[in-house]
């Protein structure tokens, strides 16, 4: 047991330590970042907010770490986020219960997910083009739902889940941590995991080898659309309502960030969703703490953008190798990758 | 040892290690103006070291490169260029989206008033292919053409650029029959203007046909050199692997597995445009050989049988038990297995590691819903890799790292761990070291005594006679002949291929 923890440790190091970085980097900048307290039997402070602020972005990198290890991208996990805010929208306030609105929503997204996949698995077209359609598409369709306009709603109950919190944590936070660990278990646990990467290295060898490439490949679409309705549930719910143009806009950069962040390849392969997590959480606190700090806000992009090409670099095989005698534990963790799995 | 007047290219006791191993000990190799010298060893006994160390891709550790007489040190394949030694890869390394003449003129293009002359340029490049027999349209894009051209298109480049020395480096190993004849023809044609080649290879028959002198490296050493016409095949391949391996590859012996009902049982089995329809039966322990030139259909039957491709006609059956082989899952549902022709596009999953690319077929068979436990994944794959000698530091290095040999060992493994009833190997051989290429013949002949019944196609008819129980020739994608008892040899084969031709002659 102990091994595997330390696999998975040496993994997600990378990752690790530039999270750590970073938040020490903004603690220092604004002394009262790391203050937790507790208020009405629930946590508030900085780090809870990127846990919480940070929740779209985690949940739409969980799917797309599973598109990507295939050797697919999803476009589209933006979009769907709009329509999926928009369907559940216009389903609380049509006088449906909160638990139809829910599976009627997660429903879309998981449709969205199908259609994906049907044009990359069935009739292999590029992923990237494939779901290039919907998203331009979803939001358009997201727009005729909400008919224009910003459909407001204040269900209590589908608000509870944008504002509310559980166990002392953020409803969004509980949200993404127990689906985040259920995919986990189920790609790790079964033998999809394997199979996915399979897939992701050589799809025609997985193919011969008797694997079902194009269920294995529209599956995966369908937990990005399912991700991105779930995310779209809690974006509009945080809000209080439903903006067909806004929601998720530009979040698929983000999520795609965040799975390379995570030191998942774009080629395909070997994936592991904590660190493609620990990827989103490492955006968040860029942004957070950018805002923090006070930086005139027309830096902040730059900032990020300069972060992250550290942090690439820092992954790159290039560096990796000529810097392979200082950087002892990430060799480790080159090493242990494959153990991992 | 040549006089050095001979000799256009002399290395002398080059040295080269890499950590942990020695590539290259005191290596000697001498190339004479006008002629083609073949460079022979198993994968890992220094050929590519050793051209890499000639071109300047390496360092070399020690030695000496003469070429013309005068000492000459590339640091780079620019350097080697400019000095007169160009190389040609397997892989074609030119730019597939640019024209042929661009192909041909990259980076020294004639220039008119500072800008690329297009017109200077076409004309050059149809009076330089004109020397190779080629009638092309340069302004086409290199990859509308065929491989075979490609590499004519790399070796009139490199001759171009650099005219004392041609390196071959497996040119032949994507070609048909007929394009190998025409790359020859090339060949021969540059030796007569007296460049020097060396050819590396893995098919020992186009060494007879094209080289004059050989010389075989084992394990970084140099075995030595010989001149091709003195040198037999078996004295050739005992230089190669040493003297015990080789008695057993040509160890053919009579098999007897006639009789008996046939298991297998395909009756007008076909798929329009790939492979006309035929009748095959086979029997348990009894292994079919495929032989035919390349795009006779041999592949084509292959992948018809196990269902990579849907059979249009005909019915398949069983022990009398009509079956379904529409797709690979279908097949392998019915203990098929397929290790197909192209290992590195078909067979192996390169990032996963030895151990996953074993279980691979097991656990697609199982689905995704039950994993096989990583005890039982780690006990198959150790299973394997010992019982088939797999080389590799452990079962979790990624297989692509292994050498070609290994990794067809590792995909037969991935077959044998489904328990296959029906095996099915698509050039089990092809582009290995001698060493493995005898392992693998051995297990296709103790698969056979276990009462498997197998399906292989080679290239290689004597590696076919020795095992084969009955062998089927295919000519223009069809079956045209099948051998049985005495009637399978070389001979035989060739013949038959041969009576085919005239057939479709007349």
């Amino acid at each position: 047991m102990t091994s595997i923890f330390r696999t998975y440790l040496a993994r997600l190091l990378p990752q690790l330590i530039a999270l750590s970085a970073i938040i020490i980097a903004i603690s220092m900048t604004f002394p009262g970042f790391l203050n937790l307290e507790i208020q009405n039997g629930r946590l508030y402070g900085s780090l809870i907010d990127i846990l919480n602020r940070g929740a779209p972005v985690v949940l739409l990198a969980i799917g797309m770490t599973v598109v990507i290890a295939t050797k697919g991208i999803d476009l589209s996990v933006g979009a769907v986020m709009a329509i999926c805010g928009a369907v559940a929208a216009s389903f609380i306030t049509s006088g449906h219960s909160l638990f139809e609105t829910i599976l009627i929503t997660l429903a879309v997204g998981i449709l969205c997910g199908v259609w994906n996949g049907i044009l990359v698995a069935v009739l292999d077209i590029q992923p990237i083009i494939a779901t290039l359609v919907l998203m331009v598409a979803g939001r358009g369709i997201a727009q005729l739902v909400t008919e224009g306009a910003i459909l407001t709603f204040n269900d209590p109950g589908l608000i509870f889940i944008g504002s509310g919190s559980f166990a002392g944590l953020p409803m969004p936070v509980v949200v993404w941590l127990v689906f985040g660990v259920l995919v986990a278990l189920l790609v790790r646990q079964s033998a999809l995991g394997m199979l996915i990467e399979a897939i992701g290295v050589n799809r025609q060898a997985s193919t011969l080898s008797g694997v079902l490439t194009p269920v294995l490949l529209i599956a995966a679409y369908m937990l990005s659309g399912l991700c991105a309705a779930i995310g779209g549930i809690i974006a509009a719910a945080d809000i209080r309502g439903a903006d067909a143009n806004n929601a998720g806009l530009w979040l698929e950069l983000d999520a795609i960030l965040a799975v390379v962040v995570g030191g998942t390849s774009l080629l395909g392969g070997r994936f592991s969703i904590a660190a493609s997590v620990l990827g989103a959480i490492i955006i968040q606190a860029i942004n957070t703490g950018i805002l923090l700090s006070g930086f005139p806000p027309e830096f902040n992009l730059i900032i990020k953008a300069a972060i992250i090409v550290f942090i690439l670099v820092l992954q790159s095989p290039r560096f990796r190798t000529s810097f392979a005698f200082l950087a002892f534990p990430r060799r480790a963790a080159k090493t242990t990758e494959q153990e991992a799995k | 040892m040549q006089t050095s007047s001979d000799n256009i290219l002399s290395a002398v006791r080059i040295d080269k290690g890499f950590p942990g191993t020695k590539a290259l000990d005191k290596v000697d190799f001498h190339l004479q103006r006008g002629e083609v010298h073949a460079l022979l060893g198993e994968n890992g006994a220094g050929k590519s070291t050793l051209i890499k160390c000639l071109t300047g891709a390496y360092r070399r550790d020690g030695g000496n490169i003469l070429l013309d007489g005068v000492e000459v040190d590339p640091r780079d394949t620019f350097d080697a260029q400019r000095l007169g030694i160009g190389t040609v890869y397997q892989e074609v390394n030119l730019l597939p989206n640019l024209s042929v003449a661009e192909n041909l003129f990259l980076g020294r293009q004639p220039r008119r008033f500072g800008m690329v002359d297009i017109r200077a340029m076409n004309r050059k490049a149809r009076e330089l292919l004109s020397e190779y027999e080629l009638k092309l349209d340069v302004t086409r894009a290199l990859a509308s053409y065929s491989v075979a051209i490609q590499q004519v298109v790399a070796i009139a480049r490199a001759v171009d650029l650099s005219g004392k020395v041609l390196i071959l480096d497996e040119p032949t190993a994507s070609l048909d029959a007929h394009e190998v004849a025409m790359l020859f023809r090339i060949v021969r044609r540059l030796k007569a203007r007296g460049l020097g080649i060396i050819f590396i290879t893995h098919f020992l028959e186009q060494v007879y046909e094209i080289s004059d002198r050989i010389t075989v490296l084992r394990n970084g050493r140099l075995v030595g050199t010989r001149n091709t016409a003195e040198l037999d095949r078996r004295d050739l391949i005992a230089m190669m692997i040493g003297r015990e391996l080789a008695a057993e590859i040509h160890a053919a012996e009579a098999h007897a597995a006639e009789g008996g009902e046939p298991r297998y049982r395909f009756r007008n089995y076909g798929r329009r445009g790939r492979i006309d329809p035929f009748d095959l039966d086979v029997r348990a322990g009894e292994v079919v050989g495929i032989a035919g030139l390349l795009g006779s259909g041999r592949t084509e039957t292959a992948e018809v049988l196990f269902g990579a491709h849907r059979a249009d006609s005909g019915t398949a059956e069983i022990d009398g038990r009509r079956v379904d082989l529409s797709s690979p899952r279908a097949a392998i549902r019915e203990k098929f297995g397929f290790c197909p022709e192209d290992r590195k596009t078909d067979g192996i999953v390169g990032d996963l590691s030895v151990r996953e690319n074993i279980v691979l077929a097991l656990q697609a068979r199982r689905g995704w819903t039950r994993p096989i436990s990583r005890a039982e994944q780690n006990r198959l794959a150790d299973l394997y890799i010992r019982a088939l000698d797999i080389r590799t530091a452990d079962r979790e290095k990624p297989i692509k790292l292994l050498s070609g040999g290994n990794q067809q060992k590792a995909i037969l493994a991935r077959w044998l761990a489904t328990e296959p009833e029906f095996l099915i190997l698509d050039e089990p051989t092809r582009g290995i070291d001698v060493g493995a290429h005898a392992e693998i013949v051995r297990l296709i002949e103790s698969l056979r005594e276990k009462g498997m019944s197998l399906i292989v196609i080679s290239s290689e008819l004597e590696e076919l006679v020795a095992y084969s129980t009955r062998i089927i020739v295919l000519r223009d994608r069809a079956h045209v002949a099948e051998l049985g008892g005495e009637r399978i040899t070389a001979h035989q084969i060739v013949e038959a291929i041969a009576a085919a031709n005239e057939r479709r002659a007349s």
